[in-house]
Protein backbone atom coordinates (compact mmCIF):
# COMPACT_ATOMS: atom_id res chain seq x y z
CA UNK A 1 0.00 0.00 0.00
CA UNK A 2 1.68 2.60 -1.56
CA UNK A 3 -0.06 6.29 -1.25
CA UNK A 4 1.84 8.99 -3.32
CA UNK A 5 3.33 11.43 -1.19
CA UNK A 6 5.63 13.71 -3.39
CA UNK A 7 6.34 16.68 -1.93
CA UNK A 8 5.08 16.14 1.16
CA UNK A 9 4.33 19.14 2.97
CA UNK A 10 7.14 20.66 5.57
CA UNK A 11 6.00 22.23 8.30
CA UNK A 12 6.31 25.66 6.88
CA UNK A 13 4.07 25.55 4.55
CA UNK A 14 0.62 27.65 4.98
CA UNK A 15 -2.58 25.48 6.30
CA UNK A 16 -4.12 26.50 2.98
CA UNK A 17 -1.54 24.35 0.83
CA UNK A 18 -1.32 21.71 3.14
CA UNK A 19 -5.00 21.01 2.93
CA UNK A 20 -4.27 21.46 -0.85
CA UNK A 21 -1.53 19.21 -1.10
CA UNK A 22 -3.51 16.50 1.35
CA UNK A 23 -6.32 17.04 -1.47
CA UNK A 24 -4.15 16.17 -4.22
CA UNK A 25 -3.40 13.18 -2.05
CA UNK A 26 -6.71 11.87 -2.06
CA UNK A 27 -7.16 12.74 -5.60
CA UNK A 28 -4.23 10.30 -6.57
CA UNK A 29 -5.81 7.64 -4.09
CA UNK A 30 -9.08 8.19 -6.55
CA UNK A 31 -6.91 7.85 -9.23
CA UNK A 32 -5.33 4.78 -7.99
CA UNK A 33 -8.82 2.81 -7.37
CA UNK A 34 -10.06 4.28 -11.05
CA UNK A 35 -6.95 3.11 -12.64
CA UNK A 36 -7.13 -0.25 -11.34
CA UNK A 37 -11.25 -0.71 -12.39
CA UNK A 38 -10.15 0.81 -16.01
CA UNK A 39 -9.00 -2.53 -17.05
CA UNK A 40 -11.53 -4.81 -16.00
CA UNK A 41 -14.41 -2.33 -17.17
CA UNK A 42 -12.82 -2.19 -20.57
CA UNK A 43 -12.73 -6.00 -20.53
CA UNK A 44 -16.63 -6.14 -19.38
CA UNK A 45 -17.49 -3.62 -22.26
CA UNK A 46 -15.66 -5.78 -25.41
CA UNK A 47 -16.95 -8.88 -24.10
CA UNK A 48 -20.33 -7.10 -23.34
CA UNK A 49 -20.26 -5.93 -26.87
CA UNK A 50 -19.02 -9.36 -28.72
CA UNK A 51 -21.25 -11.74 -26.96
CA UNK A 52 -25.16 -9.84 -26.42
CA UNK A 53 -27.21 -9.52 -29.07
CA UNK A 54 -25.79 -12.10 -31.21
CA UNK A 55 -27.97 -14.71 -32.54
CA UNK A 56 -25.62 -17.35 -31.56
CA UNK A 57 -23.16 -17.34 -29.16
CA UNK A 58 -21.31 -19.85 -27.42
CA UNK A 59 -19.59 -17.71 -24.88
CA UNK A 60 -22.93 -15.96 -22.65
CA UNK A 61 -23.06 -12.46 -22.45
CA UNK A 62 -21.71 -10.81 -19.16
CA UNK A 63 -25.26 -10.02 -17.98
CA UNK A 64 -26.65 -13.54 -18.11
CA UNK A 65 -22.87 -15.00 -16.03
CA UNK A 66 -24.08 -12.08 -13.23
CA UNK A 67 -28.00 -14.05 -14.06
CA UNK A 68 -26.44 -17.07 -13.44
CA UNK A 69 -24.30 -16.22 -10.50
CA UNK A 70 -27.20 -15.19 -8.91
CA UNK A 71 -29.26 -17.86 -8.84
CA UNK A 72 -26.67 -19.80 -7.92
CA UNK A 73 -26.24 -17.96 -4.98
CA UNK A 74 -29.70 -17.35 -4.33
CA UNK A 75 -32.25 -18.70 -6.37
CA UNK A 76 -35.42 -17.26 -7.68
CA UNK A 77 -34.78 -16.81 -11.31
CA UNK A 78 -34.12 -20.06 -13.11
CA UNK A 79 -35.35 -22.58 -10.24
CA UNK A 80 -33.09 -25.90 -11.56
CA UNK A 81 -30.76 -28.09 -10.35
CA UNK A 82 -28.36 -25.58 -10.21
CA UNK A 83 -30.33 -22.55 -8.00
CA UNK A 84 -29.33 -22.17 -4.55
CA UNK A 85 -26.55 -24.40 -4.53
CA UNK A 86 -23.84 -21.77 -4.27
CA UNK A 87 -23.19 -22.21 -0.53
CA UNK A 88 -22.94 -25.81 -0.71
CA UNK A 89 -20.11 -26.31 -3.04
CA UNK A 90 -18.31 -23.04 -2.23
CA UNK A 91 -18.51 -24.67 1.29
CA UNK A 92 -17.31 -28.14 0.26
CA UNK A 93 -14.49 -26.44 -1.73
CA UNK A 94 -13.40 -24.25 1.22
CA UNK A 95 -13.66 -27.60 3.51
CA UNK A 96 -11.39 -29.40 1.21
CA UNK A 97 -9.15 -26.70 0.61
CA UNK A 98 -8.61 -25.92 4.55
CA UNK A 99 -8.19 -29.31 5.57
CA UNK A 100 -5.15 -30.14 2.70
CA UNK A 101 -3.84 -27.11 3.21
CA UNK A 102 -3.93 -27.46 7.02
CA UNK A 103 -2.37 -30.85 6.87
CA UNK A 104 0.39 -29.67 4.19
CA UNK A 105 1.39 -26.80 7.00
CA UNK A 106 1.41 -29.55 9.59
CA UNK A 107 3.47 -31.86 7.81
CA UNK A 108 5.72 -28.93 5.71
CA UNK A 109 6.45 -27.00 8.36
CA UNK A 110 8.62 -29.48 10.89
CA UNK A 111 9.78 -31.59 7.81
CA UNK A 112 11.34 -27.99 6.83
CA UNK A 113 12.95 -26.81 10.09
CA UNK A 114 14.44 -30.24 10.33
CA UNK A 115 15.97 -30.41 7.13
CA UNK A 116 16.94 -27.03 7.10
CA UNK A 117 18.80 -27.31 10.44
CA UNK A 118 19.11 -31.28 10.37
CA UNK A 119 22.03 -32.59 8.61
CA UNK A 120 20.92 -35.94 9.05
CA UNK A 121 17.31 -35.32 8.25
CA UNK A 122 18.06 -33.49 5.12
CA UNK A 123 20.66 -36.26 3.90
CA UNK A 124 18.13 -39.09 4.61
CA UNK A 125 14.65 -37.00 2.96
CA UNK A 126 16.23 -34.32 0.64
CA UNK A 127 17.24 -36.37 -2.44
CA UNK A 128 13.65 -38.01 -2.52
CA UNK A 129 12.18 -35.23 -2.30
CA UNK A 130 13.94 -33.17 -4.73
CA UNK A 131 13.53 -36.30 -7.30
CA UNK A 132 9.91 -36.43 -6.58
CA UNK A 133 9.20 -32.42 -7.05
CA UNK A 134 9.36 -32.52 -10.87
CA UNK A 135 6.01 -34.26 -10.47
CA UNK A 136 3.41 -32.26 -11.88
CA UNK A 137 0.56 -32.73 -9.48
CA UNK A 138 -1.92 -33.60 -11.54
CA UNK A 139 0.09 -36.74 -12.82
CA UNK A 140 -0.84 -37.99 -9.29
CA UNK A 141 -4.21 -37.46 -10.03
CA UNK A 142 -4.99 -41.12 -11.60
CA UNK A 143 -2.96 -43.06 -9.00
CA UNK A 144 -4.23 -40.49 -6.11
CA UNK A 145 -7.87 -41.91 -7.01
CA UNK A 146 -6.64 -46.19 -7.46
CA UNK A 147 -5.28 -45.05 -3.82
CA UNK A 148 -8.00 -42.90 -2.23
CA UNK A 149 -10.75 -43.64 -4.55
CA UNK A 150 -13.12 -41.74 -6.74
CA UNK A 151 -14.17 -38.62 -4.51
CA UNK A 152 -13.19 -36.00 -2.38
CA UNK A 153 -10.31 -38.28 -0.58
CA UNK A 154 -8.24 -38.03 -3.55
CA UNK A 155 -9.21 -34.18 -3.70
CA UNK A 156 -8.09 -33.64 -0.47
CA UNK A 157 -5.06 -35.92 -1.28
CA UNK A 158 -4.07 -32.99 -4.19
CA UNK A 159 -4.67 -30.39 -2.56
CA UNK A 160 -2.24 -31.36 0.07
CA UNK A 161 0.47 -32.23 -2.66
CA UNK A 162 0.08 -29.22 -4.46
CA UNK A 163 0.63 -27.05 -1.28
CA UNK A 164 2.94 -29.48 0.36
CA UNK A 165 6.13 -28.17 -1.56
CA UNK A 166 5.90 -24.58 -1.56
CA UNK A 167 5.56 -24.53 2.24
CA UNK A 168 8.90 -27.00 2.70
CA UNK A 169 10.91 -25.67 0.12
CA UNK A 170 10.21 -21.88 1.31
CA UNK A 171 10.54 -23.48 4.69
CA UNK A 172 13.74 -25.18 4.61
CA UNK A 173 15.58 -22.07 2.27
CA UNK A 174 14.73 -19.31 5.12
CA UNK A 175 16.21 -22.05 8.09
CA UNK A 176 19.11 -22.09 5.84
CA UNK A 177 19.26 -18.47 5.72
CA UNK A 178 19.02 -17.49 9.60
CA UNK A 179 22.56 -16.24 10.33
CA UNK A 180 25.23 -18.14 12.52
CA UNK A 181 25.41 -15.01 14.78
CA UNK A 182 21.56 -15.82 15.78
CA UNK A 183 22.52 -18.90 16.99
CA UNK A 184 25.75 -18.03 18.92
CA UNK A 185 23.76 -14.94 20.34
CA UNK A 186 21.06 -17.22 21.60
CA UNK A 187 23.62 -20.08 22.65
CA UNK A 188 25.70 -17.62 24.39
CA UNK A 189 22.57 -16.58 26.72
CA UNK A 190 21.65 -20.39 27.41
CA UNK A 191 19.20 -21.92 24.57
CA UNK A 192 20.98 -24.76 23.36
CA UNK A 193 20.06 -27.82 21.15
CA UNK A 194 16.21 -28.20 20.49
CA UNK A 195 15.23 -25.06 22.08
CA UNK A 196 16.59 -22.73 19.54
CA UNK A 197 13.80 -24.18 17.10
CA UNK A 198 11.05 -22.32 18.67
CA UNK A 199 13.22 -19.75 20.01
CA UNK A 200 15.27 -18.73 16.87
CA UNK A 201 15.01 -20.75 13.74
CA UNK A 202 11.20 -20.43 13.42
CA UNK A 203 10.59 -17.02 14.33
CA UNK A 204 13.96 -15.85 11.97
CA UNK A 205 12.84 -17.79 9.07
CA UNK A 206 8.88 -16.74 9.68
CA UNK A 207 9.06 -14.56 6.43
CA UNK A 208 9.75 -17.14 4.16
CA UNK A 209 7.19 -19.80 5.54
CA UNK A 210 5.04 -16.93 4.74
CA UNK A 211 5.99 -16.14 1.57
CA UNK A 212 5.42 -20.76 1.36
CA UNK A 213 2.25 -20.05 2.82
CA UNK A 214 1.11 -18.04 0.10
CA UNK A 215 2.29 -20.08 -2.73
CA UNK A 216 0.91 -23.38 -1.22
CA UNK A 217 -2.60 -21.51 -0.52
CA UNK A 218 -2.60 -20.33 -4.38
CA UNK A 219 -1.65 -23.85 -5.75
CA UNK A 220 -4.50 -25.61 -3.36
CA UNK A 221 -7.02 -23.12 -4.92
CA UNK A 222 -5.83 -24.71 -8.87
CA UNK A 223 -5.43 -28.01 -7.62
CA UNK A 224 -8.74 -28.38 -5.90
CA UNK A 225 -10.73 -27.95 -9.10
CA UNK A 226 -8.69 -30.69 -10.80
CA UNK A 227 -9.26 -32.76 -7.86
CA UNK A 228 -13.42 -32.38 -7.65
CA UNK A 229 -13.56 -32.64 -11.51
CA UNK A 230 -13.75 -36.34 -11.46
CA UNK A 231 -16.18 -38.31 -8.74
CA UNK A 232 -16.96 -35.71 -6.77
CA UNK A 233 -20.70 -34.63 -6.10
CA UNK A 234 -20.18 -31.31 -4.77
CA UNK A 235 -17.17 -28.79 -4.75
CA UNK A 236 -16.94 -25.46 -7.07
CA UNK A 237 -15.08 -28.24 -9.41
CA UNK A 238 -17.82 -30.40 -9.16
CA UNK A 239 -20.06 -27.75 -10.34
CA UNK A 240 -18.10 -26.44 -13.40
CA UNK A 241 -17.88 -29.77 -14.46
CA UNK A 242 -21.59 -30.34 -14.42
CA UNK A 243 -22.51 -27.15 -16.08
CA UNK A 244 -19.52 -28.27 -19.22
CA UNK A 245 -21.27 -31.04 -19.39
CA UNK A 246 -24.91 -29.70 -19.91
CA UNK A 247 -23.31 -26.66 -21.89
CA UNK A 248 -23.96 -24.78 -19.27
CA UNK A 249 -21.43 -21.89 -20.07
CA UNK A 250 -22.91 -18.86 -17.69
CA UNK A 251 -22.57 -21.51 -14.49
CA UNK A 252 -18.95 -22.40 -15.75
CA UNK A 253 -17.87 -18.63 -15.83
CA UNK A 254 -19.96 -18.18 -12.59
CA UNK A 255 -18.14 -21.13 -10.69
CA UNK A 256 -14.69 -19.16 -12.25
CA UNK A 257 -15.66 -16.04 -10.41
CA UNK A 258 -16.53 -17.72 -7.31
CA UNK A 259 -12.98 -19.40 -7.20
CA UNK A 260 -11.27 -16.44 -7.90
CA UNK A 261 -12.79 -14.26 -5.65
CA UNK A 262 -12.47 -17.18 -2.84
CA UNK A 263 -8.74 -17.91 -3.50
CA UNK A 264 -8.46 -13.50 -3.36
CA UNK A 265 -10.22 -13.69 -0.12
CA UNK A 266 -8.05 -16.82 1.31
CA UNK A 267 -4.67 -14.95 0.35
CA UNK A 268 -5.51 -11.70 1.80
CA UNK A 269 -6.42 -13.38 5.41
CA UNK A 270 -2.69 -15.11 5.04
CA UNK A 271 -1.47 -11.76 4.10
CA UNK A 272 -2.96 -9.79 6.88
CA UNK A 273 -1.82 -13.07 9.61
CA UNK A 274 1.70 -12.11 8.52
CA UNK A 275 1.59 -8.29 8.47
CA UNK A 276 0.27 -9.06 12.62
CA UNK A 277 3.31 -11.64 13.14
CA UNK A 278 5.78 -10.03 11.03
CA UNK A 279 5.42 -6.80 11.89
CA UNK A 280 9.34 -6.30 13.52
CA UNK A 281 10.31 -7.11 9.87
CA UNK A 282 11.43 -3.88 7.24
CA UNK A 283 11.34 -5.54 4.49
CA UNK A 284 7.95 -7.60 4.54
CA UNK A 285 4.79 -5.81 3.37
CA UNK B 1 42.29 -23.20 47.84
CA UNK B 2 40.78 -18.93 48.46
CA UNK B 3 38.76 -18.21 45.97
CA UNK B 4 40.72 -15.01 44.84
CA UNK B 5 43.74 -17.10 44.12
CA UNK B 6 41.83 -18.74 41.07
CA UNK B 7 41.58 -16.42 38.31
CA UNK B 8 38.22 -16.15 36.29
CA UNK B 9 39.90 -16.42 32.80
CA UNK B 10 42.82 -18.81 31.90
CA UNK B 11 44.66 -19.44 28.58
CA UNK B 12 47.34 -22.24 28.55
CA UNK B 13 49.23 -22.11 25.84
CA UNK B 14 46.00 -22.28 23.72
CA UNK B 15 46.65 -22.57 19.97
CA UNK B 16 44.23 -22.64 17.46
CA UNK B 17 44.20 -24.07 13.83
CA UNK B 18 41.75 -23.30 10.99
CA UNK B 19 41.72 -25.69 7.77
CA UNK B 20 40.70 -23.40 4.87
CA UNK B 21 40.47 -25.81 1.63
CA UNK B 22 42.97 -28.15 2.66
CA UNK B 23 45.36 -25.18 3.57
CA UNK B 24 46.18 -25.30 7.32
CA UNK B 25 46.31 -21.38 8.93
CA UNK B 26 47.45 -21.13 11.84
CA UNK B 27 45.50 -18.74 14.19
CA UNK B 28 46.57 -18.15 17.08
CA UNK B 29 50.05 -19.78 19.15
CA UNK B 30 50.47 -20.88 22.29
CA UNK B 31 48.84 -18.07 24.28
CA UNK B 32 48.94 -17.76 27.65
CA UNK B 33 46.56 -14.86 29.36
CA UNK B 34 45.26 -14.75 33.04
CA UNK B 35 42.46 -12.75 33.76
CA UNK B 36 41.39 -11.55 37.44
CA UNK B 37 37.87 -10.87 38.52
CA UNK B 38 36.83 -7.67 37.95
CA UNK B 39 39.89 -6.48 35.28
CA UNK B 40 39.10 -4.79 32.66
CA UNK B 41 41.71 -6.01 29.25
CA UNK B 42 41.68 -5.42 26.24
CA UNK B 43 43.14 -7.45 23.53
CA UNK B 44 44.79 -5.28 20.68
CA UNK B 45 46.29 -5.69 17.49
CA UNK B 46 46.13 -5.87 13.48
CA UNK B 47 44.11 -7.93 12.06
CA UNK B 48 44.80 -11.78 11.83
CA UNK B 49 46.62 -11.10 14.90
CA UNK B 50 44.16 -13.73 16.67
CA UNK B 51 42.42 -11.60 19.38
CA UNK B 52 39.10 -12.57 18.04
CA UNK B 53 39.94 -16.18 17.77
CA UNK B 54 41.28 -15.86 21.55
CA UNK B 55 37.81 -13.98 22.67
CA UNK B 56 35.46 -16.88 20.77
CA UNK B 57 37.87 -19.22 22.44
CA UNK B 58 36.61 -17.47 25.68
CA UNK B 59 33.01 -17.47 24.67
CA UNK B 60 33.22 -21.02 23.88
CA UNK B 61 32.18 -21.17 20.35
CA UNK B 62 35.30 -22.33 19.44
CA UNK B 63 37.67 -25.34 20.80
CA UNK B 64 41.24 -24.88 21.19
CA UNK B 65 43.13 -27.72 18.87
CA UNK B 66 45.95 -27.38 22.10
CA UNK B 67 46.41 -25.95 25.31
CA UNK B 68 43.45 -25.32 28.01
CA UNK B 69 40.95 -22.75 27.92
CA UNK B 70 39.46 -22.46 31.68
CA UNK B 71 37.00 -20.63 33.69
CA UNK B 72 37.78 -20.60 37.57
CA UNK B 73 39.72 -23.28 36.92
CA UNK B 74 37.32 -25.20 34.73
CA UNK B 75 37.03 -26.38 31.23
CA UNK B 76 35.27 -24.10 28.90
CA UNK B 77 33.04 -26.78 27.38
CA UNK B 78 30.99 -24.25 24.69
CA UNK B 79 29.24 -21.31 25.24
CA UNK B 80 27.21 -20.09 28.42
CA UNK B 81 25.37 -17.50 29.92
CA UNK B 82 28.30 -16.66 32.48
CA UNK B 83 30.53 -15.47 29.96
CA UNK B 84 28.59 -13.11 27.92
CA UNK B 85 29.13 -12.00 24.08
CA UNK B 86 29.16 -8.34 22.46
CA UNK B 87 29.53 -8.49 18.60
CA UNK B 88 30.01 -6.12 16.35
CA UNK B 89 27.32 -6.96 14.19
CA UNK B 90 24.94 -6.99 17.34
CA UNK B 91 23.70 -10.11 16.81
CA UNK B 92 19.95 -8.62 18.06
CA UNK B 93 16.82 -11.01 17.26
CA UNK B 94 15.00 -8.98 14.81
CA UNK B 95 11.56 -10.09 15.97
CA UNK B 96 11.98 -9.17 19.43
CA UNK B 97 11.48 -5.59 21.04
CA UNK B 98 14.48 -4.23 23.00
CA UNK B 99 12.56 -5.70 26.14
CA UNK B 100 12.20 -9.04 23.99
CA UNK B 101 16.33 -9.50 23.55
CA UNK B 102 17.14 -7.80 27.02
CA UNK B 103 14.57 -11.21 28.83
CA UNK B 104 15.58 -13.69 25.42
CA UNK B 105 18.23 -15.14 28.12
CA UNK B 106 15.93 -15.33 31.76
CA UNK B 107 13.28 -16.29 29.08
CA UNK B 108 14.97 -19.52 26.96
CA UNK B 109 16.28 -19.98 31.03
CA UNK B 110 12.56 -20.70 32.24
CA UNK B 111 12.78 -18.01 34.81
CA UNK B 112 9.21 -16.97 36.14
CA UNK B 113 7.90 -13.92 34.30
CA UNK B 114 7.44 -11.45 37.17
CA UNK B 115 11.19 -11.86 37.47
CA UNK B 116 11.81 -11.65 34.00
CA UNK B 117 9.81 -8.39 33.97
CA UNK B 118 11.21 -6.77 36.76
CA UNK B 119 15.34 -7.60 35.73
CA UNK B 120 14.29 -6.13 32.13
CA UNK B 121 12.80 -3.05 33.30
CA UNK B 122 15.77 -2.27 35.62
CA UNK B 123 17.85 -3.29 32.23
CA UNK B 124 16.26 -1.18 30.20
CA UNK B 125 16.42 1.89 32.53
CA UNK B 126 20.07 0.85 33.03
CA UNK B 127 21.04 1.33 29.13
CA UNK B 128 18.52 4.28 29.28
CA UNK B 129 16.66 2.68 26.52
CA UNK B 130 13.09 3.21 27.96
CA UNK B 131 11.63 5.58 25.70
CA UNK B 132 12.28 2.12 22.97
CA UNK B 133 11.62 -0.09 25.38
CA UNK B 134 8.83 -1.86 22.37
CA UNK B 135 10.63 -0.93 19.44
CA UNK B 136 12.03 -3.31 17.24
CA UNK B 137 15.76 -3.67 16.52
CA UNK B 138 15.63 -2.23 12.34
CA UNK B 139 14.18 1.06 14.14
CA UNK B 140 17.10 1.51 16.50
CA UNK B 141 20.41 3.47 15.81
CA UNK B 142 23.69 1.90 15.99
CA UNK B 143 24.28 3.58 19.34
CA UNK B 144 21.14 1.61 20.92
CA UNK B 145 21.15 -1.18 19.41
CA UNK B 146 24.44 -1.91 21.00
CA UNK B 147 23.31 -0.98 24.08
CA UNK B 148 20.73 -3.82 23.94
CA UNK B 149 23.05 -5.80 23.36
CA UNK B 150 25.12 -4.98 26.80
CA UNK B 151 22.08 -5.19 28.39
CA UNK B 152 21.03 -8.73 26.92
CA UNK B 153 24.30 -9.98 28.37
CA UNK B 154 24.02 -8.21 31.61
CA UNK B 155 20.61 -9.01 32.38
CA UNK B 156 21.64 -12.88 31.97
CA UNK B 157 24.00 -12.66 34.87
CA UNK B 158 27.07 -12.60 33.25
CA UNK B 159 30.31 -12.61 34.78
CA UNK B 160 32.40 -12.23 32.55
CA UNK B 161 31.70 -9.96 29.40
CA UNK B 162 33.28 -10.46 26.05
CA UNK B 163 33.34 -7.62 23.52
CA UNK B 164 34.50 -8.22 20.15
CA UNK B 165 35.17 -4.38 18.92
CA UNK B 166 31.39 -3.65 19.98
CA UNK B 167 31.99 -0.06 18.76
CA UNK B 168 34.06 -0.59 15.80
CA UNK B 169 30.51 0.10 13.55
CA UNK B 170 29.72 3.17 15.27
CA UNK B 171 30.23 6.89 14.78
CA UNK B 172 32.91 8.74 16.75
CA UNK B 173 31.00 10.53 19.50
CA UNK B 174 28.56 7.70 20.07
CA UNK B 175 31.32 5.26 20.40
CA UNK B 176 33.03 8.32 22.89
CA UNK B 177 29.42 7.78 24.84
CA UNK B 178 29.19 4.04 24.84
CA UNK B 179 32.60 3.95 26.61
CA UNK B 180 31.88 6.62 29.25
CA UNK B 181 28.79 4.30 29.97
CA UNK B 182 30.43 1.23 29.74
CA UNK B 183 32.83 2.24 31.95
CA UNK B 184 30.63 3.64 34.34
CA UNK B 185 28.47 0.03 34.12
CA UNK B 186 31.76 -1.61 34.99
CA UNK B 187 32.47 0.50 37.96
CA UNK B 188 29.36 -0.03 39.46
CA UNK B 189 29.18 -3.94 39.23
CA UNK B 190 31.94 -6.63 39.65
CA UNK B 191 31.73 -7.43 35.86
CA UNK B 192 35.19 -8.48 34.16
CA UNK B 193 35.66 -7.09 30.98
CA UNK B 194 37.79 -8.64 27.87
CA UNK B 195 37.59 -6.18 25.01
CA UNK B 196 38.77 -6.84 21.41
CA UNK B 197 39.66 -3.53 19.47
CA UNK B 198 42.24 -2.30 17.23
CA UNK B 199 41.92 1.10 18.18
CA UNK B 200 45.03 2.23 21.02
CA UNK B 201 43.35 5.19 22.01
CA UNK B 202 40.16 3.10 22.78
CA UNK B 203 42.07 0.51 24.57
CA UNK B 204 44.45 2.91 26.65
CA UNK B 205 41.34 4.79 27.49
CA UNK B 206 38.77 1.88 29.14
CA UNK B 207 41.11 -0.99 30.33
CA UNK B 208 43.85 -2.04 32.97
CA UNK B 209 45.58 -4.01 31.28
CA UNK B 210 46.72 -3.98 27.61
CA UNK B 211 47.32 -7.39 25.87
CA UNK B 212 49.31 -6.43 22.45
CA UNK B 213 48.70 -9.37 19.79
CA UNK B 214 50.74 -9.86 16.71
CA UNK B 215 50.08 -11.39 13.26
CA UNK B 216 51.14 -14.80 11.38
CA UNK B 217 50.91 -16.62 13.41
CA UNK B 218 49.02 -15.31 16.18
CA UNK B 219 50.37 -14.89 19.55
CA UNK B 220 50.38 -12.44 22.85
CA UNK B 221 53.68 -10.50 22.60
CA UNK B 222 53.18 -8.23 25.08
CA UNK B 223 51.01 -6.72 28.13
CA UNK B 224 50.99 -3.78 29.04
CA UNK B 225 50.00 -2.66 33.15
CA UNK B 226 47.73 0.63 33.06
CA UNK B 227 47.48 2.16 36.86
CA UNK B 228 46.20 5.95 35.20
CA UNK B 229 43.43 7.30 37.39
CA UNK B 230 39.89 7.39 35.97
CA UNK B 231 38.00 9.01 33.84
CA UNK B 232 40.95 9.22 32.08
CA UNK B 233 41.68 12.67 30.08
CA UNK B 234 43.03 11.83 26.44
CA UNK B 235 44.67 14.69 25.84
CA UNK B 236 47.14 14.44 28.58
CA UNK B 237 50.52 13.83 28.30
CA UNK B 238 50.44 10.48 30.35
CA UNK B 239 48.04 9.50 28.18
CA UNK B 240 49.55 10.39 24.81
CA UNK B 241 52.80 8.56 26.23
CA UNK B 242 51.23 5.41 26.64
CA UNK B 243 49.75 5.79 23.70
CA UNK B 244 52.89 6.35 21.99
CA UNK B 245 54.80 3.47 23.64
CA UNK B 246 51.74 1.29 22.51
CA UNK B 247 51.73 2.74 18.97
CA UNK B 248 55.82 1.51 18.72
CA UNK B 249 54.91 -1.29 20.08
CA UNK B 250 52.59 -2.76 17.60
CA UNK B 251 54.57 -1.30 14.85
CA UNK B 252 57.70 -3.03 16.05
CA UNK B 253 56.05 -6.19 15.06
CA UNK B 254 55.11 -5.12 11.97
CA UNK B 255 58.64 -4.05 11.11
CA UNK B 256 60.10 -7.31 12.62
CA UNK B 257 57.59 -9.72 10.58
CA UNK B 258 58.97 -7.74 6.76
CA UNK B 259 62.54 -8.26 7.92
Amino acid sequence: MSIVMQGAPPATRSRGRVSAARLRELGGRAGQVALALAFPAAILTAWHFATAGATYSLVPPPAEVARAFWDLAFGGINDDAFSQTLLTHVLASVGRVLGGFGLAVLVALPLGLLIGRVPFVRQMLDPTLQLLRPIPVTAWLPLAMILFGIGPRSAFFLVFLGAFYPILINTVFGVRAVETRLFEAASMLGCKGPAQFSRVVLPASLPAIFTGLRLGLGFAWVVIVIGEMTGVQTGLGAIIMEARQLSRTEIVIAGMIAIGALGFISDRLVMLLGRRLLSWSPNHV
Amino acid sequence: MSEPTIPILEMRNVSKNFDFSGQRIQALAGANLTVRKGEFICLIGASGCGKSTLLRIAAGFEQPTSGEALMWGKPINGPDPSRGMVFQDYGLFPWLSVRGNIGFGLAARGRPKAEIQDTVSRYVDMVGLGKFADAYPHQLSGGMKQRVAIARVLANDAEVVLMDEPFGALDAMTRDRLQDELLELWASTSLTVLFVTHSIEEAVFLSDRVVAMSPGPGRIDSELLLDLPRPRDVSSPTFNAIRSDLNQRLHSHHARKAA
